[in-house]
């Protein structure tokens, strides 16, 4: 392999990674204040695509995301209050199964809305053929793109967590539900902003990546089993661990091609998602222990 | 301060709580002691709204709070540091603190600056650690963090679920120093213990909780002395 074709790789591998990595983070947002995984986080990254396409048509294309980010969080508080919310002590098991189907509901709205058509933004600059060499590769402007927003995203994600009071209160609220609620924070709030907050980052996502993958009203799917994959390996609840294994998958992904044909891409990270949770389901970054304590 | 009328409570169909009443005044110190699954926790969890009461009534400074969630009797001005501490372990010491003061910085700006000197005048080891996450606190430290996150919320009436808990006696005595210390400060406490003696030697007033029930109720120094109360809960062989 050339050093080009290596650089080529390795930098389809990241662009991916990391998309994977935003699915991943939207899942450990949900699961660190509920303790579940939200089944139709996919879904989230569909609609913010969807809606920013539909709404590009008449608007700029900022202001065209900027909405279909909003509108989706929106989405997503409407869903935590009419579908989460009102359950008294659910059983972990039934919000899944409530999540599960949430997530077939959207698909099949959007396809009553958008029908089957493949749609995308289109590139925020230059088209499909324009490219920018970097270390003798050629890349795409979109690839920047998506590495620079998603990263800017995790930073002020991170940066959010650490020092504003509803940052602090959603961590609190993942540390110890109990004491939390004890400090007077309302955990039920809390649950509806973790919703709105991965349905922003999933929608932000979905809106980046529009011009590279396409949007298309089932293309949440796979892209939540990615997200998932990824959560896993990294460790569930852990965000920086979700950004260092988004990446390891994306480029050993990308690296499999030399290999094996692209049809079998999406059974490598099933074969890796199988792999983890037999042998250390608590994930590559996690700790054993921290694992045994969590209720799923 | 505090009025509890015929209270009922417990897990679904399990009745812990067989219609007890008691009431503490505001300033005082007043324990309740009992053994192991007498229904002590399951009181205080009642009071602060973890667990719904089956029936009864329990008023906090004249106000009915048993149809209030959790976190307004927070606001209410009732704190509980529960059972085991149950710190922020991912969250340093002194970001526990600052959510604890969370309730009254919502309502009107406090100055957080001064409020977490107050407590660390109280705890001067959490000064020290305020950079440390709580995690790697020793047992009596975040015991005194639970106990400064709770005072962070300025409650009138401040709920101590078990504080000598796993603690070596020396900690047990400071924390005990401590908790008279917030009495002076004005607050009142509701203090549940298994040692007894040192709860009684502390409280005004106590109750003693048998199988859901007061069997016994009083000053402290009469229950200190009282012969049943130093079989059962002293320790103590008393001649017949």
């Amino acid at each position: 392999m050339t050093s080009q074709l290596f650089l080529q790789y390795l930098f389809a591998g990241i662009t991916y990674g990391i998309i994977y990595a935003i699915v991943a983070i939207g899942f450990n947002i949900i699961y660190n204040t509920t303790g579940i995984i939200n089944f139709a986080q996919g879904e989230f990254v569909m609609l913010g695509g969807m809606i920013a396409i539909s709404l590009h048509a008449i608007l700029p294309l900022p202001l065209a995301i900027g909405l279909a980010v909003i509108s989706t969080m929106l989405i997503g508080a409407l869903i935590e209050i009419l579908f989460i919310r009102w359950l008294r002590s659910p059983s972990v098991l039934r919000m899944i199964i409530i999540t599960i189907g949430l997530s077939i509901l959207i698909r099949e709205a959007a396809l009553h809305i958008w029908g089957e058509n493949v749609r995308s933004l289109p590139y925020f600059n230059g088209n499909e053929i324009s490219s920018i060499q970097l270390l003798g590769a050629n890349i795409s402007p979109q690839v920047l793109w998506v590495i620079g927003i998603c990263s800017i995203m995790v930073m002020l994600l991170s940066l959010f967590f650490k020092f504003t009071s509803l940052g602090q209160e959603m961590r609190a609220c993942a540390a110890n539900r109990l004491a939390a609620t004890l400090c007077g924070i309302s955990t039920k709030n809390m649950v509806t902003f973790s919703f709105m907050l991965s349905a922003g980052i999933g929608a932000l996502a979905g809106c980046v990546v529009s011009p590279i993958t396409y949007t298309q009203y089932d293309s949440g799917t796979a892209l939540a089993i990615k997200g998932f994959t990824v959560a896993v390996l990294g460790g569930l609840g852990n965000s920086l661990a979700a950004v260092l294994a988004g990446i390891l998958l994306g480029v050993i992904e990308s690296f499999s091609i030399s290999v094996v044909p692209l049809a079998f891409q999406d059974a490598i990270s099933i074969g890796i998602l199988l792999i983890i949770l037999f042998v250390r389901p608590h994930g590559l970054f996690g700790s054993r222990e921290a694992a045994g304590l969590k209720e799923f | 301060m505090l009025k509890i009328k015929n209270l009922e409570a417990g897990y679904g169909k399990l009745r812990v709580l067989k219609r007890i009443s008691m009431h503490v005044n505001s300033g005082e110190i007043v324990t309740i002691i009992g053994a192991n699954g007498a229904g002590k926790t399951t009181l205080l969890y009642t009071i602060a709204g973890i667990i719904r009461a089956g029936a009864g009534e329990i008023s906090l400074l004249g106000k009915a709070i048993n149809q209030i969630s959790a976190e307004k009797i927070v606001a209410a001005g009732c704190s509980l540091v529960p059972e085991g501490r149950q710190v922020f372990a991912t969250m340093s010491v002194r970001e526990n603190l600052v959510l604890g003061g969370y309730v009254r910085y919502k309502k009107n700006k406090i100055n957080i600056g001064q409020e977490l000197q107050y407590i660390y005048d109280i705890f001067p080891v959490l000064q020290e650690r305020e950079n440390q996450l709580a995690g790697t606190l020793s047992g009596g430290e975040q015991q005194m963090l639970a106990m400064g996150r709770a005072l962070m919320a300025g409650p009138k009436l401040l709920m101590l679920d078990e504080p000598s808990t796993g603690l070596a006696p020396l900690i047990v005595k400071n924390i005990f120093q401590i908790i008279q210390r917030i009495r002076a400060a004005g607050n009142t406490v509701l203090l549940i213990e298994q040692n007894a003696k040192a709860a009684l030697a502390i409280a005004d007033r106590g109750y003693v909780l048998e199988t859901g029930k007061f069997i016994l109720q009083g000053p402290a120094e009469d229950l200190l002395v009282n012969k049943d109360v130093q079989r059962a809960y002293l320790g103590r062989e008393v001649e017949a």
